[in-house]
C-alpha cells in the first residue's frame, strides 16, 4: 500500500468514497463481480465468504459459499440441486426489497429469466449499478415479468448479442409443435428443453394453446417441475416416461434435456421427432448440428431487440457487457455514445451447454 | 418462390438422404415446368447471375445495418445468406414497420410503457462520479428507447389488425421461381440491387434465405449435385448415371430432361464438343484389404501431389477443335491454364493430374498454388509456373467413348495417344514394376529408388487400378485404390483455441497448438500451427469440454487453454509437408495439419520439441 493511500484514509472516509467509480463498487475479479465495498461478489464461480445469486441455473449458483443472499425460489433450487448444505447460511429476500451489505445498498428487481430470477441493483449514494444477470423481456407465464431499474451503469449479459437473434412470438412456435403433433399422431415428440425453466414455460405455454393432454416427462426435470407447481405455476397432468409403453407414447409431448434428445434414451418412443426449444434454433446450422428436426424459438434470455432496448430504457450512461456475444452489444452501445465494455468474466455460459454435463448424471 | 423455400428449407433440417431424395422428387413430381427445372438448376448449382454476386448482397446488408454488426453476425451464422436473411430490417418506411413486424402480443415494460415512460422523463440526474468517467454523456438513450419501440417490436402496432396475417396485406404476392429467375437474367446491373431489396421485403425470412442461396448460387444445404440428379432420376425410375451422362448438354429448365423422365420425350442427347465426364474416384486402401487381394490383378501408378483434371478436346459443327480443362468436380477451368490449351490438338479426354515442372523436375504442391485460383494469368506467371499434364487415363479418343473397356486397353490406347500427341507438356505417368505386395511396400517406402527418381518429392503415395476396371463415375467399391505414404506425425500441446464456423459455431475447434523450446525463460512453448479437423464429433466434444474448463485467459473470440508441463492438453498432429517460413515465430510451417489422436495419456512436457520439426525439414531438403 502506498503513502498517497494512507494519506487519503487519514483524510477521512467521505472525500475519498465521494470520488469513488463505478469500477470502485463492482470490479470483475477471477471469482466473479466482487463488490468491495459491500464485501460480497455476485454470482461467483468460485466459492467466496458472501454470494448474492441472481438465478439458479448452475453457472450463476454454485455450492461452497460461507453466506448466500438470493430469492426464496433460487435458494429452493440451489437446494435442490446441491442438497441441504449447499452453503454456510442463507438468506432470503422478495423482490423490491432492500438490505445494507457493508457501505452499500442492494435491491433486487424481477429479470423475467425464470422462476426467483432477479437483477440486482447495487447503489452507493446516487450512484446505482444494476448486475441483471441473465433476463429476457418477453412474456413468460411462469415467471414474474422484467422490470426496467433505471441506473448509472447496467450490467447486461449477451447471449444472443447479435441482430441474427430475434426470438419472436414464443406462441408461435408452440403452435407449430402442435400441428407437428397434430400431422404425426403415429409418432412421438420429443422436445429438448433446459430443465430449469424453459421446460416449465414450454408446458405452460402449451397449456395457454389449449393442450391437455398428459405431457410427459424425462425422469431428470420431475423435481424442478414439482418444485415449480409447488410455487403456484399450473402446469395440469404431468406424467413420467419412465415405465411408459412405447406404443402408448404415440401422440404425445415429451419434454427433456436437450442431451437426451439424441442418445439411445430416444429409443423407448415410437419414430420420435426431435424438437429443441431454444433462442440457438434461429440459427439453422445450430439446428442441423444437433439433428433437429423441428427447430422451436423459444429463448429464456432476451433477442438482440430486447437488449438494445432494454439498455436503452434503463437510461444507463455505461455499459458493461458480460457472457455472450459481447463485441456486437458492445459496439452498438459505443456507436451511441453509452460508455462499453466487455468484462471478460469466464465460467458463465448459455445454460444448454451446461447442462450437457447435468444430463450426463442423470436418468438414463 | 414459397414452394422453393419450403423445400429448400426442410432439406436444411432433414438428415437422411432417403428423406432428402423423396421430398425432391416430390417438388419435381408436384411443381410445374419451368419452375421445377429452374429449382434442379439451383440445386445442382447450374445458375450463375453475372450481375447478382455476394458482394452486391452485402452492400445491400450494407446500406441497412451497422458494417461491424453485419461482419460479427456473418462471422456467427458462418452462411451469408442466413445472415442477412435473418438481419433484414422488417419493412422499410414507418407505416410498413408496424405492419410487418412480428408484434409481441402484449408488450412487455422493456419494450413497452418502460421504455415510453422513460423516454418521457427528464435525464435521470447523474452523480458526480458517473459524469467523470462518461467519455460522451448520453442524450441518446430516451431517442434510442422511442426508436426501438416504433421498429414494429411493440407499440404502435393496431390492435385491430392482430387476426389479419400482415404479410398479406397490401404487399403483392410473392414472386415465382421462374419469375425471379427470369428477372435476374434480365435485369442489368443497375436495376439489381432495388428489385432483390423489394423481394426482400416482400418474403419472410424462409423466403429471404432461399431467395439469397438462389442468387448468390451458394446452396450449402447439403444437398449434392449428384443427390439433386438421382431425385430427378427417380421420377422416371431412370438410372442417375445416365443423366450425369447427357448433363453437359443440357440446360435450364430442363424441359427436355422432365419430358424424357415422365414418359412423354426423347431422352436428349450431349451435344458438346468438349464434355466433361464424371471422374472416377479411389477409396483409401488399409492394410487388411491386401489378404484378399492378388498384385496380378492391379497396376500400380504413383500418386502425385498435383491437381487431378480432364483435359477434354472436340470438333465443334464447324470442325474447329474445343479444348477444355475440367476440374474432377466437373467445374471448367481452362481459362486458368491457356498455356496448356496448345497441347490439347487431338480430339480425346485425358484423365490426369495437373503438375509444375521445372527443368523436367515435378515442383511440390506448394509451386503448384501460385498458378491455382487465378482470375488473370500473366505471362510472367506461366513462365516462372510451367504448366505439366501427366496423363494416367484415356476416356475418349476422337469419337470413340472408352470408358467401357478394362482399365490395362485404356491405358494402351493412352499410350498410343500420348505418343501421338507428342507434346512436351503431356506426358505419361509411368508405372511401378512390383510382382509381390512385399515389392510395392519397398517402393512405396523409396520412390526415389522405384522409379520415380527425382521427382520422389512430389510422389504422396501409390495408386493401385484393377487391370479389368471400366472407367466408372464415383468412388466404385474395389476397383481403384490410393494408398498414400505415412504422414509425418508430432505430439503437440494445444495452446489456444477458437470457436469455429457455421454449424461449429458452439464448438471450439480451431486449435494453435506449440511444440517445446529452450527460450529467455527456459522451455516454452512456441506455436507451430493450427487444425481444426481430424477429430470425430465425439472428440470435439472432448476437446471443447476440456477447453471450456481449462480456459484461463479469453481475448475476444480466442481462449487461452492451460498449458503447462504437467497441466494441458497433448494432440497428436498429422502433415503432410514442412517448409520454412519466416511469418511463422516458429520459423516452420506445415501443410495441412489435423489432429489424428487426442493423447490423454501423455503430459505436455513429453511433447514434441521444435528441433524434431527442424530435424523432419533438413530430412525433406536433403532428399
Amino acid at each position: 500500500m502506498t503513502a498517497k493511500h494512507h494519506t487519503a484514509e487519514h483524510r477521512g472516509e467521505t472525500p475519498y468514497i465521494s470520488r469513488m467509480r463505478p469500477h470502485d463498487i463492482l470490479l470483475p475479479v477471477a471469482a466473479g463481480l466482487c463488490c468491495k465495498p459491500g464485501g460480497f461478489h455476485i454470482d461467483p464461480v468460485r466459492p467466496v465468504e458472501r454470494a448474492v445469486i441472481t438465478h439458479g441455473h448452475s453457472d450463476h449458483a454454485r455450492p461452497g459459499h460461507g453466506a448466500v443472499l438470493a430469492t426464496q425460489e433460487t435458494l429452493d433450487m440451489m437446494r435442490l440441486r446441491y442438497g441441504d448444505n449447499f452453503a454456510g447460511s442463507t438468506q432470503a429476500i422478495r423482490y423490491g426489497e432492500e438490505v445494507s451489505l457493508g457501505n452499500v445498498k442492494i435491491k433486487f428487481h424481477p429479470a423475467g429469466h425464470v422462476l426467483g430470477s432477479a437483477q440486482i441493483a447495487v447503489s452507493y449514494k446516487d450512484l446505482c449499478i444494476v448486475a441483471s444477470g441473465d433476463y429476457k423481456d418477453a412474456i413468460d407465464p411462469t415467471c414474474t415479468p422484467f422490470e426496467v431499474v433505471p441506473c448509472d451503469v447496467f450490467i447486461t449479459e449477451a447471449t444472443f448479442g447479435l441482430p441474427v437473434f430475434r426470438h419472436g412470438d414464443a406462441a408461435d412456435e408452440v403452435k407449430k409443435l402442435l400441428a407437428s403433433v397434430a400431422l404425426f399422431p403415429e409418432r412421438a415428440h420429443l422436445v429438448g428443453a433446459y430443465s430449469l425453466g424453459k421446460a416449465q414455460r414450454v408446458i405452460a405455454l402449451l397449456r395457454k394453446q389449449g393442450y391437455d393432454a398428459p405431457v410427459y416427462l424425462h425422469g431428470a426435470m420431475e423435481g424442478i417441475t414439482r418444485y415449480y407447481e409447488s410455487r403456484g405455476v399450473a402446469l395440469g397432468e404431468l406424467r413420467l416416461v419412465k415405465g411408459m409403453k412405447k406404443a402408448d407414447l404415440a401422440g404425445t409431448i415429451t419434454l427433456a434435456p436437450p442431451t437426451a434428445t439424441s442418445d439411445i434414451w430416444t429409443r423407448r418412443f415410437p419414430d420420435p421427432v426431435t424438437a429443441f426449444a431454444s433462442g440457438w434454433m434461429r440459427v439453422r446450422a445450430r439446428a442441423r448440428q444437433r439433428g433437429v428436426e423441428l427447430p422451436l424459438v423459444i429463448s429464456d434470455h432476451a433477442d438482440w431487440d430486447g437488449l438494445t432496448a432494454t439498455i436503452a430504457a434503463t437510461g444507463a450512461g455505461e455499459v458493461w457487457v458480460t457472457h455472450g456475444q459481447e463485441d456486437a452489444l458492445v459496439h452498438w452501445c459505443r456507436v451511441r455514445g453509452l460508455a462499453a465494455r466487455p468484462l471478460d468474466l469466464v465460467g458463465y455460459g448459455d445454460e444448454e451447454e451446461h447442462e450437457l454435463v447435468a444430463a450426463d448424471e442423470a436418468e438414463t | 418462390m414459397n414452394r422453393f423455400a419450403e423445400l429448400l428449407d426442410r432439406l436444411a433440417y432433414e438428415p437422411g438422404r432417403n428423406n432428402k431424395l423423396r421430398l425432391i422428387t416430390a417438388y419435381f413430381r408436384d411443381t410445374p415446368d419451368p419452375d421445377r427445372g429452374y429449382a434442379l438448376a439451383a440445386l445442382t448449382g447450374a445458375l450463375s447471375f453475372k450481375h447478382a454476386k455476394p458482394g452486391l448482397v452485402r452492400d445491400l446488408i450494407m446500406d441497412r445495418t451497422d458494417p461491424v454488426l453485419f461482419g460479427l453476425s456473418y462471422d456467427y451464422v458462418g452462411d451469408l445468406s442466413e445472415t442477412v436473411a435473418l438481419m433484414w430490417p422488417k419493412g422499410g418506411e414507418n407505416y410498413r414497420e408496424s405492419l410487418l413486424g412480428h408484434p409481441t402480443p402484449q408488450p412487455s415494460r422493456a419494450r413497452g410503457e418502460g421504455a415510453q415512460l422513460h423516454a418521457g422523463l427528464p435525464p435521470r440526474t447523474k452523480s458526480r462520479a458517473t459524469i467523470e468517467t462518461l467519455a460522451v454523456p448520453s442524450p441518446l438513450a430516451g431517442a434510442e428507447a422511442s426508436e426501438a419501440r416504433s421498429r414494429g417490436q411493440g407499440e404502435g402496432y393496431p390492435t385491430g389488425g392482430l387476426n389479419v396475417d400482415p404479410r398479406r396485406h397490401n404487399n403483392p404476392p410473392p414472386p415465382t421461381l421462374c419469375e425471379v429467375i427470369t428477372t435476374l437474367r434480365t435485369l442489368g446491373k443497375t436495376e439489381l440491387p432495388s428489385q432483390l431489396a423489394r423481394w426482400l421485403d416482400e418474403l419472410d425470412e424462409t423466403g429471404r434465405w432461399a431467395l439469397l442461396k438462389l442468387v448468390t448460387g451458394a446452396m450449402r444445404i447439403g444437398i449434392s449435385a449428384r443427390l439433386a440428379k438421382t431425385a430427378a432420376a427417380a421420377l422416371g425410375d431412370k438410372d442417375p448415371h445416365e443423366i450425369e451422362l447427357i448433363w453437359p448438354g443440357l440446360a435450364p429448365p430442363y424441359l427436355d430432361l422432365f419430358a424424357w423422365l415422365e414418359g412423354h420425350g426423347e431422352k436428349p442427347v450431349n451435344r458438346d464438343p468438349a464434355p466433361f465426364r464424371p471422374v472416377m474416384l479411389a477409396h483409401a486402401i488399409e492394410d487388411t484389404d491386401f489378404a484378399s487381394l492378388d498384385p496380378a490383378d492391379f497396376i500400380a501408378e504413383w500418386k502425385w501431389d498435383g491437381i487431378r483434371v480432364q483435359a477434354v478436346s472436340g470438333r465443334d459443327e464447324r470442325g474447329h477443335t474445343q479444348a477444355r480443362l475440367y476440374s474432377r468436380t466437373g467445374e471448367d477451368i481452362t481459362n486458368s491454364f491457356p498455356d496448356l490449351l496448345p497441347s490439347l490438338h487431338l480430339p480425346g479426354a485425358i484423365d490426369g493430374e495437373l503438375l509444375v515442372l521445372r527443368d523436367g523436375r515435378v515442383q511440390t504442391f506448394n509451386v503448384l498454388q501460385q498458378r491455382l485460383n487465378r482470375k488473370v494469368v500473366s505471362p510472367r506467371l506461366t513462365k516462372d509456373f510451367p504448366i505439366h499434364l501427366r496423363a494416367y487415363d484415356l476416356l475418349g479418343d476422337d469419337e470413340n467413348d472408352l470408358r467401357e473397356l478394362p482399365f490395362v486397353e485404356r491405358r494402351a490406347h493412352l499410350e498410343a495417344f500420348v505418343r501421338k500427341l507428342n507434346d512436351p507438356r503431356i506426358d505419361l505417368s509411368p508405372t511401378i514394376v512390383f510382382d509381390s505386395w512385399d515389392a510395392l511396400i519397398a517402393a512405396r517406402a523409396d520412390p526415389a529408388s522405384a522409379g520415380a527418381g527425382e521427382d520422389a518429392d512430389a510422389v504422396e503415395g501409390v495408386m493401385l487400378k484393377r487391370r479389368d476396371a471400366p472407367y466408372l463415375p464415383g468412388r466404385p467399391k474395389g476397383q481403384w485404390w490410393k494408398w498414400k505414404r505415412d504422414p509425418h506425425i508430432i505430439d503437440a500441446v494445444l495452446m489456444y483455441a477458437q470457436r469455429g464456423h457455421g454449424k461449429r459455431s458452439s464448438y471450439y475447434s480451431d486449435y494453435t497448438f506449440g511444440v517445446w523450446t529452450s527460450g529467455e525463460d527456459g522451455e516454452q512453448l512456441v506455436p507451430v500451427g493450427k487444425a481444426y479437423f481430424g477429430f470425430t464429433d465425439e472428440e470435439l466434444l472432448q476437446i471443447d469440454r476440456f477447453v471450456r474448463r481449462n480456459t484461463t485467459e479469453k481475448f475476444g473470440p480466442v481462449r487461452h487453454v492451460v498449458h503447462e508441463p504437467d497441466q494441458g492438453l497433448v494432440l497428436e498432429v498429422a502433415f503432410e509437408g514442412l517448409a520454412r517460413s519466416p511469418r511463422h515465430k516458429s520459423g516452420v510451417a506445415m501443410r495441412f495439419p489435423r489432429i489424428s489422436r487426442l493423447r490423454w495419456d501423455k503430459p505436455p512436457r513429453e511433447a514434441d520439441r521444435l528441433e524434431t520439426l527442424e530435424r523432419m525439414l533438413k530430412d525433406v531438403t536433403a532428399n
